[in-house]
């Protein structure tokens, strides 16, 4: 919360030092100590990135600090976001045909010209330092982080490793298993930790920059140093144990087959450890080799998914209530996303028991979110369980998150009429039911739509925004901007049975039943399913989705679309009779008793499986295409992605119906066909898409 | 200042949380996670903006180090504009009819038009201090220089500065007497000839009504469930024994003065934690929004009297404020008199009906008259569903005005005793 009075004092408050207008990215001036401030501010942005333009901008003010050396040189942000979010990554595929190892030599020998100034230098970081910008930050004498700032390299998700001395600089700083782990699993160390660390030489807050700066310059701040443990790893023997076991840790999760920049980065460290100079040089070109690899290249890809699937979600909502009916795990998991992330919010139910569990549940968020005390406890009080309804009336949004039937969900929308407030929108989380066919029940049907959120909802950022025929635009990109507002990704697709995400899965789930029928091995299937890239097995992930759920998705999808279907397994039918319905009751084809199975197996695959599996969802993607569900492929990839996690290194299932062939696929499933059933048949729509 | 018109006054709506019984231990919610638990539900069922109200009051007795001013800190975390003010009040165990009076005069003078008044207590939460006595040994100990002198000062170390003092038992005792609360009852009961088994029969009475109101829906719009972070949901006053009966409550020893004594736990109201709200408007505010109040709030008293029998406080402040509006016995349809004890509610009607009392002490011409007990605490009170000190006194009008309007009652008088000898009484007419 912040009134007028804050505003209007908080207003311009980042320390700027003496620096004047920016000339280029960069804002420079001395102050009355003869420290010299170099502020970047890089234009038309919000955002700092690290661009050639930016270190080429660098290079001219450090050459005249070269040649009248300041009493201190000190590096800090002028934008109120944060310090640098790293390099700028659209100019990787540009970078990585002209010659990558050449532009990075040149940002080496900045940061090196920097780290060698005969005089303090002291980065000054507030919020995110990633990747380049952290590098920089690295090559001063001092970090001073602003509360609230955080470190991190979070390369390994682009495929790719530190580039620009990230990893001789931080080994050299901290603990190098520390800094190994920071840069393999690109997770960020927020002030606390990156002060515990050592990569923080002090923490302050915003309005002590400057007296902090001024201590700093008269080496009046320790600067942290390292431990025995650096020392050790300094031999090589050490270090080759210490890589062995992370290379057999980082394999589990990030196989080197598809993942190769993490295994790279184990491997200049253990050969280069250490030798900063050869290190120095391996890191270049190891960074300009891995940017070549398809990997990066469709990491990058899904990045820039991610940016458009954010800009989907940009704009006003419009929506500072919300309701939400059904405290299940959906509900109560989307009012706690809402309410941690600003929105008021009241959570209906018929029962008491449930909302007291979603509280419950909102308080388990907040702490895996790492919300501070008062934050969680304001997240908390905006969140209101509400057994009598009374959000309703104020609520700009309803959100419906009740069982799957027309008939329980007609019952809600009739008790809505009248009493929901002039304008409000009401939105569905139906998986399974027609958006169209709900809207006759809605009390004003322009402002209906679906609402199609993932299990777990915390975790899972994507958001199907599902318009049906009599949806208003308006409603539309209210719904997405929402999305964007409680930190979710929208996609604007059209009604349709299972609309994107669940009729492209589907398939792939029926698959891996019919699979079990014929005899093969759970383990087998999930193993196929996981070598091929996807974060978890068919049968795994049908436990973790609910096999009720399943099973009603799929006879919705089989009633509903004009396509051959494999039959529904009666095992699933026994399953969910018997109540074994997957992770939520502890037993379904897996058991779940001690946490999620993990079906690794060495053994060899049958003839056909992974096509049997993947393919046909690649048919539907096609499907949703033809039939204008999906506004295009990329999107189709983002959804995929995140919302089911797909085989990210591989960019998505359209990119990878192109990489392989798009008339190879229709060919190679009409060979499955031929084997297996009409299931197979390929789509129309691959034609079109030569 | 401008010559302002008084303003008529209503009591809009109202809730309360269930009254927590304490179970020996911090309970799940301190006096202001209570005021939230109790103000969310009912700001979410108003028509109108949060903005509306230009204050906020809030009675408590008992605050907690982290929550100083609580009212201020409710207001806030309930999402009211940080332009709005807040003040706590403290009046003891009339904290939460204080926050109603308060908000009904600055109302009835025309410089407010909404205002949102409560009561929040967590008793569960009363602080455990260190004596005086141990506060200055720790002190001394800082300043002793250097290790002999300190290891001088260890010798002088006695066990009783590690027994801690009980708060509440401290808050329970009248400062200037030093009698227990109960000890009070304990004189009035000998005063008045209360026995034990008559004061036993009340609070029997007392159990079977509030558990008949939790039964029959009574409470619904009055009692929101409160949601504890661990999942836990409280839906009702915890403390209510639906079968209580004579043969259970003649088994509790006489907690305040034994073995004679009359005053038992069982027939003493419990140690609770809960909070409650009523929104006040002018007529103009209810013109304004819409509202439909559910009724006028016409005049308010409050009295003193002897600390070692502050339990005829209701009877202090409620005749004068009964004869100054011309009303008599009859025409009072309704009470809700705070049972802090039953002896001490048992006391007021007997004072009420002695003719020597109202006449001497009252300044009546005869005795006041006798209270039908169907008139009375008709719904239960504090000794089925607790005493959080300073929410009672805002629970007793809110359950008054609802009562009210459920029986189709005219008039009620909502009052109570305080302890440090006060009283304190308010009339509420149909709407």
């Amino acid at each position: 919360m912040t009134g007028p009075v804050l505003s209007y004092l908080e207003d311009g408050m980042i320390e700027l030092g003496p620096v004047g207008e920016a000339e280029g990215n960069w804002r420079s001036g001395t102050d009355e100590d003869g420290i010299l401030w170099l502020v970047l501010d890089k234009t038309g942005t919000g955002t700092n990135t690290i661009s050639q333009g930016v270190i080429r901008e660098l290079e001219t003010h450090v050459a005249a600090a070269e040649s009248d050396l300041p009493k201190a040189l000190v590096i800090r942000s002028a934008k109120p976001k944060g310090f640098a979010a790293g390099a700028d990554i659209t100019s990787f595929d540009a970078m990585s045909d002209e010659g990558a190892a050449d532009l990075l030599r040149q940002g080496h020998d900045v940061l090196d010209r920097i780290e060698a100034l005969n005089c303090p230098t002291i980065c000054v970081v507030h919020g995110a330092a990633l990747g380049a910008g952290f590098e920089l930050a690295l090559a001063c004498d001092y970090r001073i982080a602003v509360d609230g700032a955080s470190f991190g390299f979070p390369e390994v998700q682009l495929g790719l490793h530190p580039g620009l001395g990230g990893t001789f600089r931080l080994p050299a700083l901290i603990d190098p298993t520390e800094a190994m782990t920071l840069m393999l699993t690109g997770k960020t160390a927020h002030t606390k930790k990156a002060k515990s660390l050592g990569i923080a030489d002090a923490v302050v807050r915003e309005r002590h920059v400057a007296a902090a700066v001024r201590a700093a310059a008269n080496g009046e701040i320790e600067r942290q140093s390292q431990g025995l443990k650096a020392q050790a790893l300094s031999f090589d023997q050490a270090r080759g144990l210490v890589a062995r076991k992370m290379r057999s840790e980082t394999e589990k999760k990030a196989p080197k087959e598809h993942y190769p920049a993490p295994h790279a980065l184990i491997d200049l460290w253990e050969e280069h450890g250490d030798d900063r100079k050869e290190m120095q040089r391996a890191e270049i070109e190891s960074f300009a080799a891995l940017l070549k690899t398809d990997t990066s290249e469709n990491l990058r890809r899904v990045f820039f998914l991610q940016q458009k699937l954010k800009e989907a979600g940009r704009g006003e909502d419009g929506i500072s209530h919300v309701h939400v009916i059904g405290a299940g795990a959906m509900g109560g998991e989307i009012a706690a996303m809402a309410a941690i992330k600003g929105k008021t919010v009241t959570l209906g139910d018929v029962e008491t028991e449930p909302l007291g569990k979603a509280v419950k549940q909102a308080g388990n968020i907040c702490e895996k979110k790492h919300l501070s005390r008062i934050e969680t406890r304001d997240a908390l009080d905006r969140l209101m369980p509400d057994p009598k309804g009374y959000g309703i009336a104020r609520a700009d949004l309803v959100i419906e998150a009740a069982p799957e039937t027309v008939e329980i969900k007609r019952k809600i929308y009739d008790g809505l009429k009248d009493r929901m407030k002039k304008g409000a929108i009401l939105a569905t989380n139906t998986s399974s039911l027609s958006v169209d066919e709900l809207a006759a029940h809605a009390p004003v049907k322009t402002r209906f739509a679906g609402l199609h959120f993932f299990n777990p909802v915390s975790q899972i950022d994507l958001v199907e925004v599902v318009g049906g025929t009599k949806t208003d635009k308006n409603t539309a990109d209210r719904l997405a901007a929402f999305c964007g507002a409680i930190g979710k990704l929208p996609a604007k697709v059209a009604d349709y049975p299972g609309f994107v995400v669940n009729r492209a899965l589907t398939p792939y789930l029926m698959e891996a039943m019919v699979l079990m029928d014929e005899g093969v091995p759970k383990e087998v299937i999930d193993s196929a399913a996981l070598r091929f890239g996807m974060p978890m097995g068919p049968v795994t992930l049908a436990d973790q989705v609910g096999l009720d759920i399943c099973l009603h998705v799929a006879e919705s999808l089989r009633e509903t679309l004009d396509k051959p279907m494999a039959e529904i397994s009666s095992d699933l039918r026994h399953k969910v009779d018997a109540g074994k319905l997957g992770k939520k009751s502890g037993q379904g084809f897996y058991d779940w008793s001690d946490g999620t199975p993990h079906p690794q197996t060495d053994r060899d695959l049958p003839e056909d499986i992974t096509d049997r599996l993947i393919l046909p969802m690649l048919d539907a993607c096609v499907e949703v295409l033809r039939k204008d569900v999906a506004q295009d492929e990329d999107q189709v990839d983002a959804a995929m992605i995140f919302a089911t996690g797909w085989a990210p290194f591989r960019g998505g299932p359209m990119h990878y119906a192109h990489a392989r062939g798009v008339d190879e696929i229709p060919r190679r499933l009409k060979e499955l066909q031929g084997k297996y059933g009409d299931r197979f048949a390929p789509d129309d729509g691959w034609g079109a898409l030569g | 200042m401008t010559d302002v018109k008084e303003q008529r006054v209503f009591l809009v709506d109202g809730a309360r949380t269930p009254f927590l019984k304490a179970q020996g231990k911090p309970g799940p919610f301190t006096p202001v996670d209570l005021a939230v638990q109790a103000g969310r539900p009912l700001l979410a069922r108003q028509t109108f903006d949060k903005a509306a109200f230009d204050l906020v009051i809030l009675g408590c007795v008992n605050v907690i180090a982290d929550e100083m001013n609580p009212a201020r800190v409710a207001a806030l975390r309930l999402g009211l504009p940080e332009t709005t003010v807040a003040f706590s009040v403290q009046i003891n165990c009339g904290s939460g009819m204080q926050s109603i009076d308060t908000a009904y005069r600055y109302i009835r003078s025309g410089s407010h038009q909404m205002i949102l008044a409560g009561g929040a207590e967590a008793l569960s939460h009363a602080p455990l201090t260190l004596r005086q006595s141990a506060v200055e040994w720790f002190g001394r100990l800082n300043n002793a220089k250097g290790p002999m002198a300190q290891a001088k000062m260890l010798t002088g170390i006695k066990p009783e500065f590690f027994k801690p003092v009980v708060g509440l038992e401290r808050g329970l005792t009248d400062p200037i007497t030093e009698l227990s609360m109960g000890q009070t009852a304990e004189v009035l009961a000998h005063r008045f000839g209360i026995d034990r088994r008559t004061a036993d029969a009340y609070a029997m009475e007392s159990h079977h009504r509030l558990a008949t109101a939790q039964e029959d829906g009574t409470l619904d719009n009055e009692v929101m469930p409160a949601f504890a972070r661990d999942g836990t949901v409280y839906e009702h006053d915890d403390g209510v024994r639906p079968d209580s009966d004579m043969e259970g409550l003649a088994k509790p020893k006489p907690v305040f003065e034994p073995p004679y004594g009359k005053v038992t736990a069982g027939n003493s109201s419990q140690i609770t934690d809960g909070a409650s709200w009523c929104i006040l408007a002018s007529e103009q505010a209810v013109e304004e929004h819409g509202l439909t109040p559910i009724a006028e709030i016409k005049d308010s008293e409050w009295a003193g009297l002897d600390p070692a029998v502050m339990g005829l406080g209701p009877v202090l402040c409620s005749t004068p404020l009964a004869k100054r509006n011309g009303l008599g016995v009859e025409d009072v349809d309704l009470w809700e008199l705070n049972e802090a004890f039953a002896a001490q509610v048992l006391a007021c009607l007997a004072a009420w009906n002695d003719e020597g009392f109202c006449r001497e002490v009252l300044g009546l011409d005869g005795a006041f008259g006798r209270i039908d007990r169907d008139r009375l605490n008709v719904d239960g009170g504090a000794i089925s569903l607790g005493h959080p000190v300073g929410t009672s006194g805002n629970r007793i009008v809110l359950h008054l005005a609802n009562a009210m309007k459920q029986r189709g009652a005219k008039r009620g008088i909502a009052t109570e005793c305080i302890g440090g000898g006060l009283g304190g009484a308010m009339l509420l007419e149909a709407v």
